[in-house]
């Protein structure tokens, strides 16, 4: 059926006026949401990833164990490729992480209603894709009883950080944007921490929601306040989201090495974060909103947006390649050049093809409607993307690093079991942090999805004012 | 109630938005000053119902953030400007261009706590007791009822008329509210759990404080030994375990280039049929100026010159040997001589022969390869035959 043809009722029908469907009152909406955290068992699913995420912690913690007893040569890491796996997953992972805030306050600041069912969510996602992106930083210094010496603290020997390094611009973006994220996500959950608190039936729940909750009665006075500063909150967070990841790409574009040194990287990286932050929330939702009975609430719809959302950066991520083509050629830099010849042609040709068919290839099937609302195409597609952005950010470090300017300290990047393992138990720790959030927290902002059903409007009342 | 107790207020439930916010602008008109409404969630046009004044957070927030970026700035310039300055390839100390990102970091992250404890203190939170939190009814504030309450401390409250006046706004309840004749204490247990907790929270830093003011004789616990103990050399010293682990093979911590290796940049003095540098071809002096020399009037020039400021000191102007340094050894009765430049036996060396002895030296003069370029030296040459062949002449 083409576009044109269709009716109006057609339109309705894929898109109706109402986001959340089926019309539920509000005591429903409070009672498929808070309701899960009462369940008195989760389902089987539950249980089956928690065992594999803790088992996947567990590795996580016995190779972070073993890198600080016995140094960061148990990693892949040498020269010329000194940054290996842990940064291309630092990258990979704070990339992942933008998706929340953005979702929250970008979304929020364009008045798009429909991030309501998916904002909490994605936001707690942040948080734990954060969480997972500066464990490797931190671990990345090698001696980790000294990483306090990234931060502006006293210490012995009276000396301060470099302000005028990028790396140390990181530390503040990242720990930053960590903590901005977390008040943002802990703010929006209040109110819902005093449903689940007012709907509690046994004296440790009422009291742990309750301590959490801070005596929030939901007075309008109160309301009128916490509205402002939700509104503030995301004014603060849509400068901060695109900052973060546009200093992490200043970790690369201030150096000089071929490959790195390009005024592009700022928005190419924002752009691919992005990308990359909506594959992991579809990917998560997906099976959530399955499992605890939400899909009248994450709608086609919702999932829809988002990829339309992944169909539009990942075009912007494909820009950015070929205009850094174009730039190596258009520069008349003979080694600017080769950087780009040989990521395309050389040893490393298959990460950079796996990148480019992942990222930039399977998306365009998202121009399809019917592929797009299919969740057999959609969900093959973002785990696509997911993997995707991590190659992208391994060919960026180590293609660059593995051949600059003198051919004679050319090496082959190989990483090591404890690079793999390390990194599949980041995983580990991300889905323990996630499975939790979902068993004990409200995983949709219940409040504010009460805002967008149509009996949260005073109709009457309007027309009084009006007449 | 059978005693008498003192009352909160009172506390009317509505089932519908439009119900609430009807009864709002009533209460509003009737003029009630203390009294607020409680719904689940944001009501939009309740805020003009009950006449809600803006809230003066931006104020706080604007604050906040100001003070953020005058800390993120004052910081930089202090850590590394003032009180640890170092040279990072030639930037200046104070560099404003690299100063703002984390300039701009600090204003965000103090305008977000601005942000989140303004609104915490203007509303009053936490505040964990609330006597509406006794009444039944009131945990559907948080999910579907909103309730009008209007306290007991407004000017205008009379228990029978203002509750008459709450039920004609078509409340679906009325009830009153009192405060309770004992306050409300934390189950057993809690404050000795949030002592112990605080305790626990405070024992760390406690500990890092102690021990950076005081001294032991303990030996240091080492946790992670190969990384406290590595395998590296230091002058002067026995490293440890070198005796049965030595870092090569013959017991040295560095190793000798192999025979025959070029340094970079050294390639050309190395070839042993370009003179340029050695004077020598094939390790015998050449007869000729070697090629790369220019032989013309400029040559000369320099020549003249650079033999003035080297050479003349001890070979005299002329080059009879009659410098400032010979005639101060001869009046000191010094018995060396210094060579005189014009005679026989020096006006016949080969000029490769000659730019060896300038290169390397002789008896007691000193090699001048390092301050003298090999150009200069052979401009030197030049001039030293042009000076021979004039005394030559008488």
């Amino acid at each position: 059926m083409a576009k044109a043809d269709m009716t109006q009722l057609d339109v309705e029908a894929i898109y109706p006026k109402n986001l959340i469907e089926g019309d539920p009152s509000f005591s429903q909406v409070t009672e498929q949401v808070a309701g899960i955290t009462e369940w008195p068992k989760p389902p089987r699913a539950w249980y089956i990833a928690f065992g594999i995420a803790l088992t996947l912690l567990g590795i996580l913690g016995a190779c972070l164990t073993y890198l600080v007893i016995e140094g960061v040569g148990v990693w892949g890491n040498n020269q010329p490729v000194a940054w290996g796996w842990p940064i291309v997953n630092f990258v990979f992972w704070v990339g992942i992480g933008h998706a929340g805030t953005l979702i929250s306050a970008v979304l929020f600041l364009f008045r798009q209603d429909w991030r309501t069912s998916i904002n909490r969510f994605a936001e707690a996602m942040t948080i734990f894709a954060v969480a997972c992106a500066g464990l490797f930083p931190a671990v990345h210094v090698g001696r980790i009883w000294f990483a306090y010496w990234l931060f502006p603290i006293p210490n012995q020997m009276s000396m301060w950080p470099n302000f005028r390094s990028p790396l140390l611009w990181d530390v503040f973006a990242v720990s930053t944007y960590a903590t901005v994220s977390l008040l943002f996500w802990y703010m929006g959950m209040i109110p819902d921490l005093a449903t689940i608190r007012d709907r509690a039936n046994t004296k440790i729940r009422r009291m742990a929601y309750g301590i959490f909750s801070l005596g929030w009665s939901g007075s309008n006075r109160h309301w009128h306040r916490y509205e402002r500063a939700y509104l503030l909150l995301a004014a603060l967070a849509t400068p901060l989201v695109l900052s973060v990841h546009s200093v992490v790409s200043f970790d690369f574009a201030v150096a000089q090495t071929p490959g790195w040194h390009t005024t592009i990287f700022p928005p190419y990286f924002v752009a691919g974060a992005v990308f990359s932050g909506f594959a992991m929330v579809v990917t998560l939702m997906v099976p959530a909103r399955q499992f605890f009975g939400l899909k009248h609430i994450v709608t086609m719809r919702h999932l829809e947006n988002m990829n339309k959302v992944i169909l539009t950066t990942g075009m912007i991520v494909g820009y950015a390649y070929m205009t850094e083509f174009f730039m190596a050629w258009y520069s008349g830099n003979q080694y600017e050049a080769f950087a780009f010849v040989n990521r395309a042609f050389g040893p490393y040709a298959w990460a950079y093809w796996t990148m480019v068919s992942c990222n930039v290839l399977f998306p365009q099937l998202f121009w399809f409607r019917k592929l797009r609302r299919n969740l057999w195409v959609m969900y093959p597609i973002v785990l696509l993307v997911n993997v995707g952005m991590w190659f992208e950010r391994f060919v960026i470090t180590v293609t660059s690093l593995s051949r600059d300017f003198v051919p004679s300290s050319w090496q082959y990047f190989k990483p090591t079991p404890i690079d793999m393992l390390t990194f599949l138990g980041s995983f580990g720790l991300f889905a323990t942090l996630f499975l939790l959030f979902v068993r004990f927290l409200p995983m949709i902002a219940v409040a504010e999805v009460k805002t967008v059903l149509p009996s949260a409007h005073a109709h009457g009342h309007k027309k009084e004012e009006g007449e | 109630m059978t005693h008498q107790t003192e009352l909160h207020g009172i506390l009317a439930e509505y089932e519908t938005v439009d119900g609430i916010m009807h009864a709002a602008e009533q209460v509003r008109d009737r003029g009630f000053k203390h009294w607020d409404c409680h719904t689940p969630f944001p009501v939009h046009g309740l805020d003009d119902a009950m006449d809600v004044k803006p809230t003066i957070l931006p104020w706080i927030v604007l604050v906040g953030g100001f003070t953020g970026l005058i800390a993120g700035m004052v910081m930089q310039w202090w850590m590394n400007a003032v009180d640890y300055p170092y040279v990072i390839s030639g930037k200046p100390d104070w560099s404003i261009p690299a100063n703002i990102p984390v300039a701009f970091e600090t204003t965000v992250l103090f305008s977000a706590f601005a942000t989140l404890f303004g609104m915490f203190i203007l509303n009053k939170l936490p505040q964990w007791y609330n006597p509406l939190f006794r009444k039944e009814r009131f945990a559907r504030a948080t999910s579907d009822r909103f309730f009008v309450v209007i306290e007991a401390q407004d000017a205008q409250f009379d228990t029978t008329k203002t509750a008459e006046f709450l039920a004609a706004t078509g409340a679906t309840a009325v009830e009153l509210v009192e405060v309770p004749d004992e306050p409300t204490s934390p189950p057993f247990g809690f404050k000795a759990v949030a002592a112990i907790m605080t305790a626990l929270v405070l024992l760390p830093p406690a500990m890092i404080a102690a021990s950076r003011t005081s001294t032991t004789e303990e030996t240091r616990f080492h946790l992670v030994p190969n990384m406290d103990f590595q395998q590296k050399f230091k002058a002067q010293t026995a490293p440890l375990g070198l005796e049965n682990h030595p870092l090569f093979a013959n017991g040295t911590a560095t190793l000798k280039p192999i025979e025959g290796t070029i340094a970079q940049g050294e390639l050309a003095k190395a070839d042993p049929t370009n003179a340029l540098y050695s004077g020598l071809k094939y390790g015998k002096p050449v007869t000729k100026f070697p090629k790369g020399v220019v032989i013309d009037d400029a040559a000369l020039e320099n020549g003249r010159e650079q033999y003035n400021i080297y050479c003349a000191t001890c070979h005299g102007d002329s080059g009879k040997g009659d410098g400032m340094v010979a005639r101060r050894a001869a009046s000191i009765g010094q018995t060396w001589m210094i060579t005189n430049l014009l005679d026989e036996r020096i006006a016949k060396q080969k000029p490769g022969k000659v730019f060896e002895t300038i290169t390397k030296g002789i008896n007691t003069m000193p090699g001048y390869a390092a301050q003298v370029s090999a150009t200069d030296r052979w401009d030197i040459i030049l001039y030293l035959k042009a000076l021979q062949k004039a005394q030559a002449a008488k």
